[in-house]
């Protein structure tokens, strides 16, 4: 396409605009962690790392952390396996209903995180509370399932779908069980699209706030929950910029890695 | 076989190694494979011949394994194995796209049929490096697919396929993504591996060269249908239909009031291009007339392509109109003095109009 020198200048500058809109309060929350000032006055009157060692001092944080590391490594691995075996159905099988069932499994990501809150939070209600199973860690990670399966779902059904027919064929005709097939040839074939999955799932779950608002206990405080507590407390502040950078640096570091890759992974909401 | 000769016994009749009853397969609506019969005696190089969706493809498929028939019997050296798996079928194919295993090396790819039987380590390797010698790619082994060539991975495919010597090798159209010269390599080379291993070889292939020069027998298949089967030299000279006729190789297909004219008999006749004799009017009449049993007729030239060692003519017929092709061989000293619209007269020999069922 041939543009003009005006309009390259002029498109590169917007760009550059809207990259900043997004990205330089994300720089500014970083380096604000670093921030000497109590009162985050620009430019910083020198740098610190008091924020970040009493954020690790915080149990409150401590305990955030563990929590979010606990229902991000749980809903990941449940999605893992659902994600898989549901592209594997959808991929494999032509029966009644795949076309649906394919729609239903990519729905949740698409529904406002609200509205899945507020349908698990009624049926958690109705459906655990007469086991005696409250509100807490297993219901977060079950809601986090919902939207972690997607991930995995897309970028395995992705896979298969650019995986030659032929290669699964060629196992069997040279005398592969199906069993060894899967994991001489399908398996390491998709090995970097769940790696992929699954480092988008954990990222995904790690800062999820609105479906774990509605399925978290009283007790059970994820960090995005953490931070949204804290965030009446000017005492707070300084060691909320560096719970916040933790999560920039936990979500970038996972979808970076994901998108080298996996050239054609459905991101999602992020 | 010379083996085979001990006092008092006498040689055993060669064993089919694929017998095909009655297979018919349809997709939906579509009958891809329509009662194909077939046996393929142990150690012979067979070809299915057939143009694009003839169901030559979905033939070989049948017998590997990949697809179940609708109806009839698949049978591998005397067993029913229309229900088996691929897996459990003594068959290895050489697929159109090769279909290495890109993760792992040449000589995991080679050595793969062994690694899955349960073979030991040092026993698969050395194997699979002597698969790899019988396809000179030995010094190979460690590299990935990615980094071969197309003939290189076309002879990796092979050496994988060969590596466990099966008791059938399927071969899908395996030199189609080759260019000519390569192409021209590897068929030499794929009979020299055949006749050297003995090992029974199907070849599909859209290209009737191809399935003449290699093939011990083979079959023309036509719409789902097998047409015609026989040694290259029968097919050519002796088609069963029409279409075989057409298929295999050039031919001039004359039928109804043309028929009548050429060779003075109804029916349908095949003349094979380099039957024909082509000789200028004015030579013609100085050398006076033609051999007895000798048809021939007059025309003018409408074009001329020339071909390298032959060239091709095509002749307007004086009478009724008709077009005919003619190959002339371009030996030395036999150069035509002939342009477009030379006049010329063409005969042929009565039998070398070939009568086909229409």
């Amino acid at each position: 396409m041939h543009l003009t020198r005006t309009v390259r200048v002029v498109l590169g500058v917007l760009m550059a605009a809207g990259l900043a809109v997004v990205h330089v309060p994300l720089l500014l929350v970083l380096l604000n962690s670093f921030n000497a000032d109590r009162s985050f006055a620009w430019p910083p009157s020198g740098l610190t790392g008091e924020w970040w060692v009493r954020a690790a001092h915080s149990q409150g944080v401590r305990d955030a952390l563990w929590t979010s590391l606990q229902a991000g490594l749980a809903a990941t691995a449940i999605a893992l396996v659902l994600g898989v075996l549901a592209a594997f159905a959808v991929h494999r099988h032509r029966f009644f209903g795949r076309q649906t069932v394919s729609f239903l499994v990519v729905l949740p990501i698409a529904l406002p995180g609200i509205v899945t809150g507020i349908a698990l939070n009624a049926a958690f209600r109705t459906v655990l509370d007469p086991f005696g199973i409250g509100f807490g860690l297993f219901t977060v990670i079950v809601g986090h399932t919902t939207f972690c399966v997607v991930i995995v779902f897309n970028n395995v059904a992705a896979r298969l779908r650019r995986i030659a027919p032929s290669l699964a064929e060629a196992s069997a005709d040279l005398g592969a069980r199906p069993a060894q097939t899967f994991r001489h040839v399908t398996l390491p074939a998709l090995r970097s699209a769940l790696f992929a999955g699954a480092l988008l799932a954990f990222a995904l779950s790690f800062d999820e706030i609105v479906v774990t608002t509605f399925t978290a206990g009283p007790g059970t405080k994820t960090l995005p929950i953490w931070i949204y507590e804290n965030l009446a407390r000017p005492n707070q502040a300084p060691v909320i910029n560096v719970v916040a950078a933790l999560l920039i640096a936990l979500s970038v570091i996972p979808v970076y890695v994901a998108q080298r890759l996996s050239s054609d992974s459905a991101g999602g909401r992020l | 076989m010379a083996e085979d000769k001990t006092p008092g016994t006498r040689p055993a009749p060669p064993a089919t190694a694929v017998r095909l009853t009655a297979l018919t397969k349809d997709f939906g609506t579509v009958r891809a494979v329509d009662h194909a019969e077939l046996a393929i005696q142990e150690g012979e190089f067979f070809s299915l011949l057939g143009p694009s969706g003839s169901g030559k493809s979905t033939l070989l498929r049948l017998i590997a394994g990949f697809e179940r028939p609708t109806s009839g019997r698949v049978e591998l050296a005397g067993r029913d194995v229309t229900a088996l798996p691929p897996h459990r079928r003594d068959v290895h194919t050489v697929f159109q796209d090769y279909a290495l295993f890109p993760h792992m090396t040449v000589e995991q790819n080679v050595g793969y049929a062994l690694r899955v039987a349960g073979v030991r380590k040092d026993e698969r390797r050395a194997r699979a490096r002597e698969a790899l010698a019988t396809v000179r790619l030995e010094d190979y082994g460690a590299r990935r697919p990615a980094q071969l060539s197309g003939g290189q991975r076309q002879r990796v495919a092979l050496a994988r396929a060969l590596v466990d010597r099966p008791g059938l090798l399927l071969l899908d159209e395996p030199l189609g993504a080759l260019d000519l010269k390569l192409r021209q390599e590897m068929q030499t080379e794929l009979k020299q591996i055949q006749r050297t291993t003995g090992i029974t070889f199907l070849l599909v292939t859209h290209d009737q060269e191809e399935a003449l020069t290699m093939s011990d027998r083979l079959a023309v298949l036509d719409g789902g249908r097998i047409a015609q089967t026989g040694p290259p030299q029968e097919i050519y000279d002796r088609p069963a239909t029409a279409f075989v006729a057409g298929f295999v190789g050039v031919t001039n297909l004359v039928r109804g009031a043309a028929a009548q004219r050429l060779t003075g008999r109804p029916g349908t006749y095949s003349i094979r291009p380099e039957r024909i004799r082509i000789t200028p009017l004015d030579e013609w009449d100085r050398a006076g007339t033609g051999s007895p049993g000798e048809r021939s007729v007059t025309g003018r030239i409408t074009d001329i392509a020339h071909a390298g060692p032959h060239t091709r003519f095509r002749v307007r017929l004086d009478e009724g109109g008709d077009r005919l092709t003619v190959l002339r061989l371009n030996t030395s000293g036999s150069a035509l003095p002939a342009r477009a619209d030379t006049p010329v007269r063409l005969a042929w020999d009565a039998d070398d109009a070939y009568p086909v069922p229409s």
